[in-house]
C-alpha cells in the first residue's frame, strides 16, 4: 500500500517542501532515492505494526497452533474463548477499575501542582523566579534514588494507598517546562487589563489564562494521564495486595512467569505454556485496546506538546 | 544637522521613571523580599503545594542517601541509625558482581546511545524527503504509536516474538537454523534490549527533528544548488548543521539517562540465566534492597549511579557548550 502510494503521487505533489527547494525536474538518482526511501520506510511501517498484529493473531487462536509455532499474521484455530475467560475474571476489571481510578486522581493532581507552579515561573519579574526554576530542573538530571524514596513512602504511610502512584511523580518537569513557555507566550496586555480591572491572581489565573491555555491543559492532561495508565512499577513496589493493583500488574503477573527464575525449565512442559500462550496475548490485546482506541484522536496534541517544549527547552 | 542644535526634547519614559524619586533614594533597585512578598504573595502562594512537593518527594530522598553512609534498619529512622562511613562503598567496590553490573550498565547504556540516539535522525531525513504529504503523515503516525504503550506491554510482546514458539523463531526455522530460546541466553539480550528500545522510541523521537527541519532556511539550499552541490551535499552541508542545535540538545538529554538504561524494562525482561548481560546497577540494587533487604547497601549504588549521572550531563553540558556552543543552560 504504501509503496504504490509513493510511486503513483511522487510527481503529482508539489506541495512538499522538498519539492519547493530543490527544483522540479528529478534526476535519476533521485528517483532511486525515493525508491530506497519508499521501501524503508514500508520496513520501518511493517516492523512497528506487526507486533500488534502478532498479538491480535496469537489472541484469536487455538493454543495448539500456538505452540506448534504456527501462528504469526493470522489466526490459526480461529476462537474466542479465551476473551471470554479473561472477561470473566473479577480480579481482570477489578485491576481494570483500578487503573482508571489511579489515572484519574494521579492526573488531576498532577495537572493542578503542574499548572500552578508553571504559571508562578512563567512571571518574569518575580523575585527568586531563578530559584524556583532551579528547583525543579535540578531534579531532572539528579534524583534520590529508588531506595531513599521507597523509605519515604513508606514511612509515610502511603503503602497501600493511591497516593503512593499519585504523590511522588505528581510533578514532571518537562511537562512543566513545557507548560511555562506556554505561559511566557501569552501576551502581558491581557492580563494588566484584567488587574486594572480589579482581579486578583488567581482570578486572573482562572478566568483569563486558563481559558486562552484550554490547548495546553488538554495536552498535559494527556500526557499525565498516558504516563499514570501506563505506569506499573510503583503499583508494583507499593500495593501489595491483588484486589489494589492496576491493570499493568496483572498482567506483569502473567508475563513474569516466562523469565521468572523458577520457570526456566518451564518451555519443556507444554502443559503450563499451553494455559498460558492464548492468555497472555489476550491479556496484552485488552490492555492495549484503550490505548490504540483513543490514539488516533489525541495523537497531534501530544505531537503539538512535544514541540511547544521544543521551543523553549 | 539641524536637530542636534536644537535643545534635546525631553524623552518621556525616562523622565516618567524619574519622576517619582522625591529625594535621597536610589533609582529603581530590585524589589526587596519584603516588598517582593507584600505585592506578590498570592503568586507565591500558588508556589507552595508544588514546591512542597518537591521538598518532600525529590530532595528529602536525596537527603535520604545519607543511609548509603549509616546503618539503616527497617523501622528505623528513615535517615539511619548510626554512621558507618564509607563501609557500603568499599563493599561494592570489592565485590565482583558490582564491576560486572557496571560494565554491563556502560554497554547497555553505549549501544542504547550508539542505535537510539541517530536512528531517529536517519529516520526524520527519510521523512523529510517524503513528497506526498498524506503518505508522509500516515508514517508518521504509525511510528509514534509504540511510545504510547506501557513498558509491561512492550516487554510481553518481545516475550511472544522471541518465544520458542514465536515470529522469530519461525524465521530462524526458515532459514535452516535450530530455535532458541532467545531471552534465556544471555548473549542475545543486548541485542533484544537495544531492538526494542529502538521499536519504541524511533518514531517519537523525529518529531524534534522534523520540527527542526521545517527552519532550515529555503535559500540556504538555494544558494547550495547554485554552487553546484547536489542532494546528498546538501543534507550534509545544510540539512545537518541546521538542525545541530536539536542534536546537541538531545545528545546531552540522552547521554543524562546514560546511567539509568532502561530499568524497568530489564526488570521485566531479565531472568538469572540472563544476568551476566543484563543485569545493571539499578537492578543489582534492586535485588539488594528488595531481595536481600540491604537497603544501605543498595543506597550506596544508587548514589554512586546518580552522581555518575550528573556528572556526565554536566560534562557533556560543558563539551557541547565549549565546542558548538549549544547548551542545556
Amino acid at each position: 500500500m504504501v509503496t504504490v502510494d509513493t510511486a503513483a503521487t511522487a510527481s503529482e505533489s508539489t506541495r512538499s517542501t522538498g519539492d519547493r527547494r530543490r527544483g522540479i525536474r528529478p534526476t535519476r538518482g533521485y528517483r532511486v532515492f525515493q525508491a530506497v526511501n519508499a521501501v524503508v520506510l514500508t520496513a520501518v511501517v511493517v516492523l512497528t505494526l506487526y507486533p500488534f498484529v502478532n498479538v491480535v493473531a496469537r489472541s484469536l487462536s487455538d493454543e495448539g497452533y500456538i505452540i506448534a509455532g504456527q501462528v504469526n499474521l493470522v489466526p490459526r484455530g480461529f476462537n474466542t474463548d479465551t476473551y471470554r475467560l479473561v472477561l470473566s475474571d473479577s480480579l481482570f476489571w477489578t485491576n481494570y477499575r483500578n487503573t482508571v481510578v489511579y489515572t484519574v486522581v494521579a492526573t488531576l493532581i498532577s495537572i493542578v501542582l503542574t499548572t500552578c507552579y508553571a504559571y508562578v515561573l512563567s512571571k518574569k519579574q518575580l523575585r527568586g523566579r531563578t530559584t524556583l526554576v532551579g528547583i525543579a530542573v535540578f531534579t531532572m538530571f539528579f534524583s534520590g534514588g529508588l531506595i531513599p524514596n521507597y523509605v519515604l513512602v513508606t514511612s509515610l504511610g502511603m503503602k497501600n494507598t493511591v497516593w503512593a502512584i499519585a504523590l511522588p511523580n505528581a510533578i514532571n518537569v518537562f511537562n512543566l517546562l513545557v507548560m511555562k513557555a506556554f505561559f511566557e507566550s501569552l501576551p502581558v496586555e491581557l492580563e494588566e487589563a484584567a488587574a486594572v480591572d480589579g482581579l486578583n491572581t488567581y482570578g486572573i489565573l482562572l478566568r483569563i489564562v486558563l481559558p486562552l491555555s484550554k490547548a495546553i491543559v488538554a495536552t498535559m492532561l494527556l500526557f499525565y494521564a498516558v504516563a499514570f495508565w501506563n505506569s506499573w512499577f510503583a503499583a508494583f513496589l507499593y500495593l501489595d495486595r491483588q484486589e489494589l493493583w492496576p491493570v499493568t500488574i496483572y498482567l506483569r503477573n502473567l508475563i513474569a512467569g516466562a523469565t521468572g527464575a523458577e520457570n526456566v525449565g518451564a518451555i519443556a512442559e507444554a502443559d503450563e505454556v499451553q494455559a498460558e500462550a492464548t492468555l497472555k496475548a489476550v491479556t496484552i490485546v485488552l490492555t492495549t485496546l484503550p490505548i490504540l482506541l483513543v490514539y488516533p484522536f489525541v495523537q497531534r496534541y501530544f505531537v503539538r506538546g512535544v514541540m511547544l517544549g521544543a521551543v523553549k527547552g | 544637522m539641524t536637530s542636534t542644535l536644537r535643545p534635546p526634547p525631553p524623552a518621556p519614559p525616562r523622565a516618567a521613571a524619574q519622576s517619582p524619586r522625591p529625594g535621597p533614594r536610589p533609582p529603581r533597585r530590585r524589589r526587596s523580599w519584603r516588598q517582593a512578598l507584600r505585592r506578590d504573595w498570592q503568586l507565591y502562594s500558588l508556589a507552595v503545594l508544588p514546591l512542597l512537593f518537591f521538598l518532600i518527594f525529590r530532595y528529602l530522598p536525596m537527603i535520604g542517601n545519607i543511609i548509603a553512609f549509616r546503618r539503616f534498619k527497617p523501622g528505623g529512622s528513615i535517615f539511619g541509625d548510626y554512621w558507618v562511613g564509607l563501609r557500603y562503598f568499599r563493599m561494592f567496590f570489592t565485590d565482583p558482581t558490582f564491576w560486572e553490573v557496571f560494565t554491563n550498565t556502560l554497554v547497555l547504556g553505549t549501544l542504547t546511545l550508539l542505535f537510539c540516539f541517530p536512528l531517529p535522525i536517519m529516520l526524520a531525513l527519510l521523512l523529510n524527503e517524503v513528497r506526498t504529504r498524506r503518505l508522509k503523515r500516515f508514517v508518521q503516525s504509525v511510528s509514534y504509536l509504540p511510545h504510547f504503550l506501557s513498558i509491561v506491554i512492550v516487554a510481553a510482546m518481545v516475550m511472544q516474538l522471541t518465544s520458542i514458539d514465536g515470529t522469530v523463531n519461525q524465521l530462524v526455522q526458515a532459514a535452516g537454523g535450530e530455535a532458541v530460546p532467545f531471552l534465556q541466553r544471555a548473549e542475545w539480550f543486548r541485542t533484544i534490549y537495544v531492538s526494542s528500545e529502538v521499536w519504541q522510541t524511533v518514531g517519537w523521537g523525529t518529531i524534534l527533528y522534523l520540527a527542526a527541519l521545517t527552519t532550515v532556511d529555503d535559500d540556504l539550499y538555494e544558494a547550495a544548488r547554485i554552487d553546484g552541490a547536489n542532494r546528498w551535499r546538501q543534507t550534509w552541508h545544510v540539512t545537518l548543521p541546521g538542525i545541530r542545535p536539536t542534536m546537541v540538545t538531545l545528545l546531552i538529554l540522552n547521554v543524562g539517562s546514560f546511567m539509568a538504561v532502561g530499568f524497568e524494562k530489564i526488570l521485566l525482561l531479565y531472568n538469572p540465566l540472563t544476568y551476566p548481560t543484563a543485569d545493571v546497577l539499578s537492578t543489582y540494587l534492586f535485588r539488594m534492597g528488595f531481595g536481600s533487604s540491604n537497603f544501605s547497601y543498595a543506597a550506596a549504588i544508587g548514589l554512586f549511579e546518580a552522581v555518575i549521572g550528573l556528572v556526565l550531563v554536566l560534562s557533556a553540558n560543558l563539551i557541547a557548550r565549549r565546542t558548538v556552543g549549544t547548551s542545556l543552560w
